[in-house]
């Protein structure tokens, strides 16, 4: 799980063009959203597809990702329990 | 009817230069736009994350507007009137990529909410806070005489209470950036002459 999430955290930042971030700036336990990391609605949409491009994973109700994407915690869970590659 | 208008600033990004009032401040040794942008934004202390997430079109826009348009302008009455010849291109090209192959389609959503020219004008107009008229026109060469007209319009209208205008143009790593500010006093007139010298420089 912890190499997953460290995994997580380098697509992140490479995916949202996080330049001024790095891993280590990103506890397991911050808010991905809101007043944590600060990241918007189009970030949100990123992430759905890099769920979808990275790990197989289809969100069909795109309300499902505010609770995956609360938090690297919530997200690693949520790939390990669905990922089909 | 007929107000005096004047430039008030200008600016110039081109071939790893950047330009104000036709002084060089900044130029790098840059392998392309992109690393050339990042430069410049360190160079100018941004300090917007968010310009990272642009496309390049944008981000030449944005570099360019802040050279032009200090805070004293942030919050004002600054139509934007911006032009090029490629439009979004750089960045269609960039979404096409992406959705080529069916069998590895991902088309990127931050890649796709720049594929129009005028998303620049929007990423000024927040940086600055801005909510004033703006256009982005798409032309093979800059067209003086209309900017002219419009900016003229714009200002003895009362429209706009200064209006920055320019060409942006970026695509396959060629870019030119050359915007200016026209207000009710200054040093140099509104004409179609000199906005032509700027742009032609």
């Amino acid at each position: 799980m912890e190499e997953l999430k460290a995994e997580l955290k380098a697509k992140i930042i490479q995916v949202l063009n996080l330049e001024d971030v790095s891993a280590e700036d990103i506890k397991d336990d911050d808010s991905l959203f809101g007043d944590g990391l600060g990241l918007d609605s189009i970030d949100a949409l990123e992430l759905i597809v890099l769920l979808d491009k990275e790990y197989g994973i289809k969100l069909s109700d795109p309300k499902q990702g505010k609770a995956i994407f609360e938090s690297i915690n919530t997200m690693a869970e949520f790939i390990a329990e669905n990922r089909t590659k | 009817m007929q107000n005096q208008a004047y430039i008030i600033h200008h600016a110039r990004i081109a071939g790893n230069k950047l330009y104000r009032n036709g002084e060089l401040i900044f130029t790098a040794q840059a392998e392309g736009f992109a690393d050339f942008a990042k430069q410049a934004y360190k160079e100018l202390n941004l300090d917007y994350p968010k310009f990272y997430k642009m496309d390049n079109l944008s981000k030449l826009a944005i570099l360019c507007a802040d050279v032009v348009l200090s805070e004293a302008y942030n919050h004002q009455n600054v139509a934007i009137l911006l032009s090029n010849k490629s439009g979004s291109l750089d960045t269609d090209r960039r979404h096409q990529a992406s959705i080529q192959q069916e069998d590895n389609f991902y088309p990127s959503p931050a890649i796709f909410v720049y594929t129009l020219a005028n998303i620049c004008l929007g990423e000024i107009s927040i940086r600055h806070d801005l909510k004033s008229e703006n256009i982005f026109l798409i032309n093979e060469t800059f067209d003086a005489e209309t900017m002219h007209a419009q900016a003229s319009y714009l200002l003895q209208s009362k429209k706009a209470d200064y209006v920055l205008c320019g060409w942006v143009e970026l695509f396959d790593e060629k870019y030119k950036a050359v915007l200016y500010l026209v207000g009710p006093s200054g040093q140099t007139e509104h004409s179609i002459n000199q906005i032509n010298d700027l742009i032609n420089k």
